[in-house]
């Protein structure tokens, strides 16, 4: 279900880094807790994004919920198709509906977060 | 500090357990917001058929020689003009034209009204018609007698129909009949609030769990949907019905929620009229009126309305509207500009985004 090679946030973002290029996207988990996706808002390619700080927002039919950045960095890339095609991330969200690619301050800060095994205990105790 | 109070339960609330639906919190009642999703529940009702456990609605009834006329009294339709067997939207209004609550009043006999009304008023509701109460008439709140099921869409007759020896087809929209269905006593009404065909019930508690069980099995055939909170929402947000705090409260009057046609000044004296009268005389400060966004962009609950740059009023309902494709929504503006055509900007996340205001009701089906 958790991809061993990402790594996770306890907000249920996952980064993907290889060097200092990196994807970043939502989890399963949170996609299942928001329901029906209608509206992804990502920030335009260039801007520089905080951990911990808010980088944009995905809504439900119901609610509108952050996304919060897992590391620092520089947008390099937004997923377009989620644009016309929100409904991808409760389908893919580990895949194609990646949200945005960073290039990372420093590599080294993805070691802070969760492996997928600690996030799949961690959202195990949240239940 | 005290504990909150314990939330509250339908006879229902196993059954939604059992159905893995996801519950919250809603006016101090535990409540299926979701089952298999807000839009596939959405559109069973629309293409179909959905059931919606909404027990937690309270009921009030008025009884005695002048029930009448406390009821016309208490609320803004003409109860005088109702048939047996015939319900009608109403409200229920303070002095000051604001609104206690919108209810439904269902003529059972001369003397004999049943009010059904919104769960987390019901007690307010309750202590409001009986302070009012000075004619030859018994107020009792009743709400624990009943539980209520739903079934909406364009389905739910021929659904409802297996169950019941009544002739649906005989209950035109917004009356109702008391027969049983399955052999439990219940009160059928032609109501409903998603904007679609389909029917009430109202049955003992007792027998509530049995009859969900029926009529998901009369329902099976045309893939009969149990259906929570969120889609009832947006069902009734295409559809523009009222809900209790979002598009009406104390501090607003059913003339500025473009609900006049609930209001029936002719009919003599009711609380409210004086100050709905003012208000005519005066002419509204606000009025209600639908939008639809035009840039990107989900204005919701809350949000404020800009027009020509400045702060001009509030988005009271907003969401996308899964039958339209559109993101569609209700707000409060001036009453001078509160018409279809109007160019607004609603602020989401402190950045203007474009809509413009439309004719309502959203969706309206096809008869």
């Amino acid at each position: 279900m958790y991809p061993d090679n990402f790594r996770y946030t306890k907000e249920h973002e996952w980064v993907l880094a290889d060097g200092d290029a990196g994807t970043i996207g939502i989890t399963d988990h949170a996609q299942q807790e928001l329901g029906d996706i209608v509206y992804v808002d990502l920030p335009k390619v260039g801007t520089r994004i905080e951990a911990g700080k808010s980088l944009g927002s995905v809504e439900s039919v119901k609610a509108v919920s952050d996304i919060y950045a897992p590391v620092n960095g520089e947008i390099t890339e937004i997923n377009e198709s989620l644009a016309d095609a929100p409904e991808k991330l409760n389908t893919d969200p580990h895949g194609a509906a990646w949200l945005v690619k960073i290039r990372l301050s420093n590599p080294e800060e993805i070691q802070h977060l969760m492996s997928a095994a600690d996030y799949l205990s961690y959202v195990g105790a949240e239940k | 500090m005290p504990a909150p109070p314990a939330l509250r339960y339908t006879p229902l609330h196993s059954v939604h357990r059992s159905l893995g639906a996801r519950m919250v919190d809603f006016g101090g009642w535990d409540m299926p917001v979701q089952y298999s999703g807000i839009i596939d529940e959405h559109k069973a009702v629309r293409n179909a058929v959905g059931m919606f456990d909404v027990s937690h609605m309270g009921e009030i009834e008025i009884r005695g020689r002048e029930a009448a006329k406390l009821t016309d009294t208490v609320t803004t339709n003409a109860v005088h003009k109702l048939k047996l067997g015939q319900a009608h939207y109403s409200g229920l209004l303070y002095e000051h034209g604001g609104f206690v609550d919108d209810i439904l009043v269902h003529k059972v006999t001369d003397d004999h009204y049943f009010l059904c009304v919104n769960a987390s008023n019901q007690d307010k509701d309750f202590e409001h018609i009986v302070a009012q109460n000075h004619f030859d008439a018994i107020v009792e709140n009743t709400g624990e007698r009943y539980a209520q099921i739903a079934i909406q869409g364009p389905k739910a007759r021929a659904t409802l129909q297996k169950l019941t020896p009544v002739d649906l087809s005989g209950i035109q929209y917004y009356w109702f009949a008391d027969g049983e269905v399955s052999g439990t006593p219940a009160r059928i009404a032609h109501t409903g609030y998603t904007g679609e065909d389909g029917f009430e019930i109202y049955v003992p508690p007792a027998d509530a769990e049995r009859m969900w069980k029926l009529v998901m099995d009369a329902g099976a055939e045309f893939g009969i949907k149990p259906c929570g909170l969120g889609a009832r929402n947006t069902l009734r947000l295409e559809a523009k019905m009222a809900l209790y705090g979002h598009e009406i409260d104390a501090s607003i009057s059913p003339l500025e929620a473009d609900l006049e046609w609930i209001v029936k000044l002719d009919k003599g004296e009711f609380v409210g009229r004086d100050a709905l009268l003012k208000q005519k005389q005066n002419g509204l400060r606000r009025r209600l009126i639908g939008f639809e966004m035009r840039g990107r962009g989900i204005g919701r609950d809350g949000y404020e309305v800009f027009l020509n740059g400045a702060a001009a009023g509030w988005v009271t309902s907003g969401g996308p509207a899964p039958t339209l494709n559109k993101n569609i929504g209700l707000c409060y503006l001036p009453a001078q500009q509160s018409v279809p055509g109007t160019s607004i900007q609603i602020m989401i996340r402190n950045q203007p985004v474009d809509a413009v205001t439309v004719e309502t009701p959203f969706y309206k089906r096809a008869k």
